[in-house]
């Protein structure tokens, strides 16, 4: 779960974190006080993205009475694909230098990983890898001040700037810590009137984690049919073709929109019903694929855990009860199989037991119905 | 023979009276597994399939002398579960659990480490040996068969379509392992490659991977020194970027953990990659010769 950067500097503000004074804005009088409350303030788009500032979502207001336009210009544009629906109103920062830290997991070395860069202000990614220092921490011992005075000290900086970029690492490790983060990241780290301030922050809490941070609102990223299908507790990403795909397990369902693709076709979206679904999960989950309006739904199934018995019938039960009104394509394999297969003949629908069959099939349909 | 499970194996079951810890048990245990044991605090003293049942970790190694333990706990407490088998000598461990907030995993396997204890999972389908006739896992016991194919996988049921697939060409297999679809897991492409290096039964390895992080790209460096023919199917090439497929692990994230990386570094390295799941079979025939 991202956090809008509002809540990341709350959460880091309480973790001693020096941030610039902020306020929330939800109308242009709401920037006016703000303004009036802090002074000079930038006025910051509060969304899911990076790249604010140069799609225009972040602008300057000097005085209260410009603030309610600045902030009408920002309110209710759309920022990449999000619509602005709060600002951050932010002290503006006289800032000298910009540089980067952040801490994160590293996968491979399944270990947190403290990265830190002189050259802030830009995508991480974009950056040289030279001017990054990076050091793994040690789980068992933890981040204490020498840990970031010494990568300090290799990124160029000394004398207090090094101690309180020490202090800064040492809080954000605890952050990453207490509130089961993916990423804690200040960037741009500013060095304003010779202090490390935080211009930037972002903050993703882990999915898994979130059962035990009631203390952290909740923060909904996606589309409205992506939010109502991870409601019924399965995984699904919406795509733009036209072609609908269930099937159980992460990697077949991946796999099985590679097939569609490799044919020709389009997947309009991915679903993973689960490596163990019953009945009745699967026909939310094809319910869902029929309120969709695709032009064919495809059905991919190995059943290992999954019997394909209870696939049948939830495809059975889906038809009688709401009616599938577009072209099937179904390929069931594995455990009762004769079973699953015997259930769809008895109702006039064949299965394929060959995926690739299966998918070149429900890629000719969709094309038929263009 | 085959890699890090064997038939002498001792199994505990941690989660045995669940739903699903009891049906495993039947299906380990129709397989040919050892399990001697399960898991699950106030029920000790009672059966499951004719398995005793203990209130905790230490009192059924003290009975049983078991080495290895399979976890089927909710994720809240897997953590708690893993340290349970880790500090009473159990030295492998598969961990079924999905969910299973990443620095308990980090704890984990940092404390694995350090015991020099094999963990395999979490979010894992577990590992079949099928010469072996013994498993510590969720997969279906009927698509496996004895064979010279190692295969490590990322994905369960994209494993099991393919491990099918090689058993109906007449390939069996020596060990399947499911590395877990999280984006921390205990084993790494290259630890378990380590260990078909050393089996000589193994002739040759399938890797089944997927978009997300750089375990392909690491594996890649490994394959010179493995000296068996490797095929790699990776599955996520229609996948977007920044959304997760199903697997926690499974995203690219600010341009990492793309197909077209990993297929590249492994390609580079010698591996015979094919890029639908039906190929596999057919490419696994030819590295064999």
């Amino acid at each position: 779960m991202k956090l809008y950067e509002y809540l990341a500097k709350e959460v880091l503000g309480k973790a001693g974190v020096p941030i610039p004074p902020g306020r929330l804005v939800d109308t242009p009088d709401d920037a006016r006080e703000a303004v009036a409350a802090i002074g000079p303030a930038a006025l910051k788009a509060q969304v899911l993205v990076g790249g604010r500032g140069k799609a225009g979502g972040i602008k300057f207001a000097a005085t209260p009475e410009e603030a309610p336009a600045v902030a009408a210009q920002i309110l209710g544009m759309d920022l990449k694909g999000y619509t602005v629906e709060r600002l951050y109103a932010e002290g503006k920062l006289d800032i000298e230098r910009e540089l980067y830290v952040s801490v994160t997991t590293d996968r491979g070395a399944k270990k947190p990983l403290v990265m830190a860069s002189s050259e802030g202000g830009v995508e991480i990614e974009d950056v040289d890898d030279a001017a990054i220092v990076r050091r793994h921490v040690d789980p068992r011992v933890g981040v204490m001040p020498y840990f970031g005075k010494e990568m300090a000290y290799d990124l160029g900086l000394d004398g207090s700037l090094a101690r309180e970029f020490g202090a800064l690492v040492e809080k954000l490790y605890g952050v990453y810590q207490q509130y089961d983060a993916e990423l804690v990241e200040i960037n741009p780290l500013a060095v304003a009137g010779g202090h490390l301030v935080a211009a930037d922050a972002r903050l993703n809490i882990d999915d898994s984690a979130l059962y035990r941070h009631q203390e952290l609102p909740r923060v909904d990223e996606g589309t409205p049919i992506e939010l109502k299908v991870r409601d019924l507790g399965l995984a699904f990403v919406e795509l733009d073709g036209d072609i609908a795909i269930m099937a159980n397990g992460a990697g077949m369902a991946m796999a099985t929109l590679d097939a569609v693709q490799h044919f020709g076709g389009r997947p309009k979206n991915f679903l993973d019903a689960g490596g163990g679904a019953s009945v009745e999960p699967t026909a939310e989950a094809l319910g869902v694929l029929v309120s969709m309006n695709p032009r064919v739904i495809f059905v991919n199934i190995f059943g290992g855990i999954t019997r394909c018995d209870d696939v049948a019938k939830a495809i059975l039960q889906v038809r009688e009860s709401r009616g599938i009104p577009v072209p099937l394509v179904v390929r069931l394999v594995g455990t009762n199989e004769q079973a699953g297969v015997a259930l769809l003949a008895q109702a006039g629908i064949s299965a394929y037991s060959e995926m690739a069959q299966a998918a070149q099939e429900a890629v000719r349909l969709a094309e038929e119905g263009r | 023979m085959a890699i890090m499970l064997n038939r002498h194996h001792k199994i505990l079951v941690q989660g045995m009276t669940g739903n699903q810890g009891q049906f495993h048990t039947r299906q380990m245990r129709a397989y040919g597994a050892n399990v001697v044991g399960g898991i699950s605090p106030g029920k000790g003293g009672s059966e499951v399939e004719g398995v005793p049942v203990f209130n905790a970790v230490r009192d059924a190694v003290r009975e049983t002398g078991a080495d290895a333990s399979i976890v089927f706990v909710p994720a809240p407490y897997a953590k708690d579960a893993a340290f349970e088998a880790l500090e009473n000598g159990i030295r492998l461990l598969v961990m079924i659990p999905e969910h299973v907030p990443v620095q308990d995993s980090i704890a984990i396997v940092t404390r694995a480490e350090d015991l020099e204890a094999t963990v395999i999972g979490p979010n894992t389908f577990g590992i079949i040996s099928p010469g072996e006739g013994t498993k510590m896992g969720i997969m279906p016991n009927h698509i496996y068969q004895p064979g010279p194919v190692g295969v490590v996988a990322r994905s369960g049921t994209l494993s099991y379509e393919i491990a099918f697939a090689l058993t109906n060409a007449g390939l069996g297999q020596s060990t399947v392992l499911g590395m877990g679809g999280d984006p921390v897991v205990g084993q790494t492409f290259i630890s378990v490659l380590h260990h078909f290096k050393r089996d000589p039964d193994t002739r040759a390895v399938v890797m089944v991977g997927e978009i997300g992080g750089r375990a392909e790209e690491e594996a890649s460096l490994y394959l010179k020194e493995l000296g068996k023919p490797v095929v790699a199917y990776l599955a996520g090439r229609a996948s977007p970027p920044g959304k997760r497929m199903g697997h926690a692990g499974a995203i690219i994230e600010r341009g990492v953990g793309t197909l077209e990386s990993k297929e590249k570094a492994l390609t580079a390295a010698g591996a015979r990659v094919v890029t639908m799941p039906w190929q596999v079979a057919d490419a696994v025939r030819e590295v064999l010769g």
